[in-house]
């Protein structure tokens, strides 16, 4: 039960896609704004990736390798249009919202990549728990900036008014900053460094060493 | 009718780039800005691949998969995504051996890239917004060509200041990937401010 519960944990900050495996960045910034909306991806990606990898987990024995890229997209194609059937159904505002982004989650790198480098490998039920620990630990870290921009940007919380805009007569100038694209950058860029001051384990290697200038050089030496 | 096709062009490079405004093809867009030189490669490739897919998942789109259009009362545009995902991996298979078989220096400078770009989500990303937009056969020519140059000059610009940064002093956690996020960020708002242009 130990190696499940690790599977489940493990991706959320020990192992974040995002933060630290560079995966999945691509559609989910845009889709930040709000964060019903955010919501609604973060559920829609983590199904996908727990079916998608228990689907490929199920027939890893069965595909044959030159071929398994075509197999694995096939099965999240199938999946992701479900998905979007089923959003369009049941809540059509929204869907015309994230607009192409539902669609976008084909190309998720988190949902091919744990396809490839774990469901491959493992049972379908541990690939499912891998799958969902993986959907949470992207979920993670999309709410907290979705929260970040709703409230600076909105003065709102979950479309709750926080605080009243000077618009409505209220005292809060809404920042319009958090609601441009850009802000979501800075908010991940911090988010990174944060999570790095806490698991320093995680911290880059930089690439070329800064030699010291000749005060400092003459500091240590004395 | 030229000045149509030209705004529909700047529109798509600078105004909606699909890097800094969509954030479409992030996972490569920082993995490969390290140097300029394979930026330009992977630039390039994307522009290839996003001219000729978005024209031809266009007319599939409208010939097969659009209502009615295959016979009256027909509807198939729920396998839609199916069908561009394996249209873009066809057409980039088929890229990469007429490039090697006549064009090897292309081939040779494109290398690994080419592959990767299958599962590209500028690609797929610029399939359905020409798609949504309902876009002529010729705008989505135009849309393809535009959406490339505009990721193109993203990652170039990027890689260029990535490689100026090696020299720069820069705290522990922030180091590789944070220092990219927000220099994309700094980025955004040059892109933001072509916001202003009306076309």
């Amino acid at each position: 039960m130990s190696k499940a519960k690790q599977v489940l944990l493990n991706p959320i900050f020990n192992d974040n896609p995002i933060a630290l495996q560079i995966l999945g960045i691509c559609s989910a910034l845009a889709v930040t704004g709000t964060l019903y909306i955010t919501l609604i991806m973060c559920v829609a990606l983590t199904a996908v990736v727990t079916l998608s990898n228990f689907f490929v987990s199920l027939i890893r024995n069965h595909i044959p390798t030159n071929i398994r890229i075509i197999v694995q997209i096939s099965i999240i194609a199938t999946l992701v249009m479900l998905v979007d059937e089923v959003l369009q159904a049941y809540d059509y505002e929204s869907s015309k919202t994230l607009s192409v982004f539902v669609g976008l989650i084909v190309t998720n790198c988190i949902v091919m990549g744990r396809a490839e480098a774990f469901a491959m490998k493992n049972g379908p039920i541990m690939s499912a728990i891998d799958g969902f620990g993986n959907g949470l630990g992207y979920s993670i870290i999309l709410i907290v900036i979705a929260v970040i921009r709703e409230f600076v940007g909105a003065g709102t919380f979950y479309g709750i008014e926080i605080m009243s805009l000077t618009t409505n007569g209220g005292w809060y100038l809404a920042n319009n900053f958090f609601l441009t694209p850009a802000s979501s950058f800075f908010i991940i860029g911090f988010t990174i460094w944060a999570l790095r001051q806490w698991k320093t384990d995680q911290i880059e290697e930089p690439e070329f060493k800064i030699s010291k200038n000749s005060l400092e050089a003459k500091e240590t030496s004395v | 009718m030229i000045e149509a096709y030209l705004s529909i062009f700047i529109k798509a490079v600078f105004i909606e780039n699909i890097a800094i405004n969509f954030f479409l093809g992030m996972c490569t867009f920082l993995a490969i800005s390290k140097k300029i030189q394979p930026a330009i490669g992977l630039g390039i490739a994307v522009i290839v691949v996003l001219g000729l897919a978005v024209p031809i998942n266009n007319l599939i789109y409208n010939f097969f998969l659009k209502a009615d259009a295959l016979f009256p009362g027909s509807d198939l545009h729920f396998v839609g995504l199916i069908c561009y995902i394996g249209i873009i991996a066809a057409l980039v298979q088929i890229l990469e051996m007429f490039l090697d078989k006549y064009l090897p220096t292309l081939y040779n400078a494109l290398g690994v890239f080419l592959p990767l770009i299958t599962v590209n989500c500028a690609i797929l990303g610029g399939v359905l917004f020409s798609i949504e937009r309902n876009l002529l056969f010729t705008e989505s020519v135009v849309y393809g060509l535009g959406a490339g140059t505009g990721w193109a000059l993203a990652i170039v610009a990027l890689a260029g200041i990535t490689e100026r940064l090696k020299y720069a002093d820069i705290p522990e956690g922030l180091q590789g990937l944070g220092i990219t996020f927000i220099t994309v960020g700094l980025m955004c708002f040059g892109f933001l401010s072509f916001g202003g242009i009306s076309l």
